[in-house]
């Protein structure tokens, strides 16, 4: 199907649903020379701590690795801001030679005893894992002379995919999980897992289930805090958003601490209102809890109804195409785009496996591209092919999707308003509608050179 | 207070660096090699590096940046990247299809010791690398220099992989910008051209970083410095390199190779700078100066005199990258200001430290100089000893925020403004246009201070 060159190992990575039986060859590691848009372990592990805000964070290695994880994130917090610092131990050339152990210890005292945090992470880095420092033996002789929890986290950049640093993460959190007390929290209680705070959406969402009467023990990681985590194991239950950051965290938890973990998603109508009746079906014995939880999602959806109706009047028949980190948003995009009237023509992940590519072709009309860990060019030739009029991605896609003339809504880490929640689907509406619907697409020369020829309408 | 983990009392800190004000050396690497026309730029190392880079730049040019990876796993990582790179090469020439491929390093395969000529030998060797498709490599580990000495090493690996002398003497000379924006090479580039001059630039990446909205995505766009003019460089006139830390290496390479003349000039940004140039580019090239850039310095020059009470003794904090750091300096100072707080993260040496010192001499306030330091002490400077403005990259605006200081991006990153991309710095309307960023933010900031009885309208 293709007239762009693909390489044969890549071929059973992109499909088009109805040409041919479906197997989507995912999961694998990308190719070398690939143009891919995915990143490395230091960077899972790097999106799932660094929202714990009253903990140090040091990353240890040379600078790039701070520079580039320095605050891009708009993962808020009600309190401190210490996780909005970058501190690296910018290791050059002669602790490459010597090691980085003294250095790295040396960095920790001084970190410690000026900012007092809750507990340290320190992220190992590529060259760390190659000049052999012992990280973990540094943390522990810090953790005794300091008192607080030192945790090391193996994320060496080359030893996998995002998802191991995801990993990477949840071991070190592991560590502190069932270090604190647990008096006092309620039998209904949950933790939130896989929620980060971008734009204050897990405010939005602790919200909906303080409101059915449930308590949030701790949210990992948004808004985090080290005496939070500690205690979480006190809860009932844990509900696990996203395709798998925190996963390895809640099996973990269940076999330790017998807590049972269901999925959500927080995204779109439907979803917001799973993640809300699931979690009052498992607390079946307070029948308080499901008869709140109806209310609420009656008075949200109420709520954003009337201009929702009105914005998918001007969407109703638009064509998007989606490609996210995890697939398990895309589930969630490909119905919220539907409830505004929106065709799906492509969809992708960068780490998506075989059952999360099942389901979306389940989810996907016929004639939709599926891929898995997409390069620009196949991006741009599909989005033309199938003249999509919007683009969901994150940063690398934006200017791509503006340089082809079509709109374009962020929902990675760079959208600045929450987009979960029902609030946040009226929140995600509007700005697909501004964005699809923006005048300045009329400049575009190939779409100016149709409306003038009568072929479209602005 | 967003930086409410700034401590005021200043610590000597022996480890660390908080808040950087530089990166690492392959984003440097990255960014000059998308100044070649139809180049892929391709980070060996592991995944992360250049997704890193592609997002950085992405965010400062709102452009899409293409670059490839060797992708290492742990297995690349014990027996060396050379399968991964010459898989690489084959699959980005089949797929792809660039004219050139520019190989970077990174932190994991220096410090294994991959050997990149030796791969390029063996792709070469295997037939990867088609008829008339060129492959060329800088050595750019993270953990030594930063994201400008990148840039340095990857335009000096141009000239050793490129240059070469017919033996006769071509009438061009040869621009090395330096660090600096596509706006701003292409401002050089009319500059030369208003003067006759022909010239060769590299890297150019002036319409690769800030190319047009056409509906289409171009993996290649259309500017770039070409690999024909690359090999020319070598019959050129002489060399004019723009910024000691990210030009000269290439010059020097380009005069012992070829034996190409050289000059090392400060960026021609502010009165003095620009005029060195001018005045270097008139002599190498045997022109006089025309008339319309005699106005423009003129124009300069009267506006200055025009504003220059409002200028005057004000206070500047300064953090960049060290061409511009220094530049800038001297510009202030001319312009009366005295910048006080001078910080740049790059290690850029005692001899550019010392250029520094020389160039604040004159100002009559204590001055604190710091290569290389990091944002943290920067703000610490400013809070112990405040400013009348701040002058640095986005990051900087927490600092301003926080301490209520006027502030002019300036530098790289900048991820949430207008501008760099499509006006100048460079020359003497690149002046013009920084004398009109100081007299904005520093004339805002007495309208709002203002009393109602000492508002004016005229000033």
């Amino acid at each position: 199907m293709a007239s762009i060159p693909i390489l044969e190992e890549r071929q059973a990575q992109i499909h088009q649903k109805g040409s041919q039986p479906f197997e989507m060859d995912c999961g694998k590691h990308s190719l070398a020379g690939s143009v891919s848009q995915r990143a490395c372990v230091f960077c899972g592990s790097r999106v799932v701590l660094y929202p714990i805000a009253d903990a140090l964070h040091l990353i240890h290695g040379p600078i790039g690795c701070a520079a580039y994880t320095w605050d891009i994130r708009g993962a808020l917090s009600s309190g401190p801001e210490l996780h909005r610092m970058s501190f690296s131990t910018d290791l050059r050339e002669r602790d490459v030679i010597f090691g980085g152990e003294k250095k790295l210890a040396a960095a920790l005292d001084e970190l410690i005893d000026q900012y007092k945090p809750k507990a340290a992470f320190v992220y190992s880095t590529c060259i760390v894992g190659i000049i052999g420092d012992d990280v973990a033996a540094v943390c522990r002789q810090v953790e005794k002379a300091k008192g607080i929890p030192v945790l090391p986290v193996h994320s060496e950049g080359f030893k996998g995919t995002k998802k191991d640093g995801y990993k990477a993460a949840c071991d070190a959190m592991a560590k502190l999980v069932g270090t604190g007390a647990t008096d006092k929290i309620a039998p209904v209680s949950i933790n939130i897992l896989g929620e980060f705070n971008i734009g204050g959406e897990a405010w939005l969402i602790k919200k909906y289930y303080e409101e059915m009467g449930v308590e949030v023990v701790s949210i990992m990681t948004g808004d985090g805090r080290v005496d939070e985590i500690r205690r979480s194991h006190g809860a009932a239950l844990n509900v696990v958003q996203c395709s798998g950051a925190l996963t390895f965290l809640a099996e973990m938890m269940e076999e330790t601490y017998g807590i049972p973990y269901i999925r959500a998603s927080y995204f779109g109508i439907e979803d917001m209102a799973t993640a809300l009746y699931d979690v009052a079906a498992h607390f079946n014995d307070h029948a308080e809890v499901m008869a709140r939880t109806r209310a609420i999602v009656r008075r949200e959806v109420g709520a954003i109804m009337p201009e929702l109706e009105r914005i998918r009047k001007d969407l109703d028949g638009k064509r998007a195409a989606v490609y996210v980190g995890g697939a398990f948003k895309a589930f969630s995009l490909i119905k919220a785009l539907r409830h505004l009237g929106m065709r799906v023509v492509l969809v992708g992940s960068q780490t998506g496996n075989a059952s999360d590519y099942a389901t979306l072709q389940d989810m996907c009309e016929d004639g939709t591209v599926i891929l898995d860990d997409a390069n620009p060019l196949e991006l741009s030739k599909y989005i033309i092919e199938k003249r999509a009029d919007l683009f969901i991605g994150g940063v690398k896609e934006r200017p791509i999707a503006f340089k082809m003339g079509i709109g374009f809504c962020d929902h990675n880490h760079e959208r600045k308003m929450p987009l979960a929640g029902f609030a946040g689907m009226l929140q995600f509406a509007r700005e697909v509608h501004t964005s699809v619907t923006s005048p300045v697409w009329q400049f575009v020369p190939a779409r100016a050179a149709a409306m003038a020829a009568g072929e479209e309408t602005p | 207070m967003l930086l409410r983990h700034t401590p005021t009392e200043i610590k000597e800190r022996s480890a660390l660096t908080v808040n950087p004000a530089k990166t690492c050396q392959p984003i440097g690497a990255m960014y000059a090699a998308l100044g070649i026309h139809g180049c892929l730029p391709h980070s060996h190392g592991s995944q992360g590096c250049y997704a890193y880079h592609r997002s950085a730049l992405t965010r400062h040019y709102k452009e899409p940046v293409v670059a490839a990876t060797s992708a290492f796993t742990e297995g690349a990582s014990v027996f060396g990247g050379q399968a991964n790179l010459v898989q690489a090469i084959d699959n980005i020439f089949t797929v792809y299809n660039p004219d050139v491929i520019a190989v970077h390093t990174t932190c994991l395969s220096e410090t294994i010791g991959d050997d990149v000529p030796q791969i390029f030998a063996k792709a070469k060797a295997d037939g990867k690398v088609p008829e008339g498709k060129y492959v060329l490599h800088a050595s750019t580990p993270s953990y030594v220099g930063s994201h400008v000495t990148g840039f340095a090493n990857m335009t000096k690996a141009m000239v050793d992989y490129f240059a070469e002398s017919n033996g006769r003497r071509a009438k061009t000379v040869n621009l090395i910008p330096g660090y600096v924006e596509p706006s701003d090479m292409t401002e050089i580039r009319r500059i030369a051209e208003l003067m006759g001059v022909p010239t060769i630039m590299f890297p150019d990446t002036a319409k690769v970083l800030n190319g047009p909205l056409t509906g289409k995505y171009r993996m290649f766009p259309e500017g770039g410095v070409t690999i024909e003019e690359l090999k020319k460089s070598g019959s050129s006139v002489g060399t004019i390199a723009m910024g000691r830390t990210a030009s000269m290496p290439a010059a020097r390479a380009l005069d012992a190779k070829c034996k190409v003349p050289c000059e090392i000039l400060g960026l021609p940004l502010g009165l003095h700078g620009t005029d060195a140039f001018v005045d270097t580019l008139r002599r190498m090239a045997g022109v006089s100066v025309p008339a319309a850039l005699n106005l423009e310095r003129g124009q300069l020059v009267d506006s200055i005199s025009d504003w220059h009470q409002y200028l005057y003794g004000k206070r500047v904090a300064l953090v960049g990258d060290p061409d511009q750091v220094l530049a800038l300096t001297r510009f202030l100072v001319a312009l009366d200001m005295q910048p006080v707080h001078i910080i740049t993260g790059t290690p850029a040496g005692k001899k550019y430290e010392k250029s520094l010192r020389e160039a604040v001499a004159g100002v009559p306030a204590d001055v604190n100089i710091k290569v290389p330091g990091d944002m943290l002490l920067f703000h610490q400077w400013i809070k112990n000893a405040p400013v009348d403005l701040i002058i640095g990259n986005t990051y900087a605006k927490y600092i301003a925020k926080d301490e209520d200081t006027p502030l002019i991006r300036y530098g790289f990153p900048i991820y949430d403004r207008l501008g760099h991309s499509y006006f100048a710095t460079m020359g003497y309307r690149g002046a013009l246009r920084l004398l009109e960023k100081l007299l904005d933010a520093i004339l805002d900031r007495k309208d709002r201070d203002a009393d109602d009885i000492d508002m004016e309208l005229v000033m």
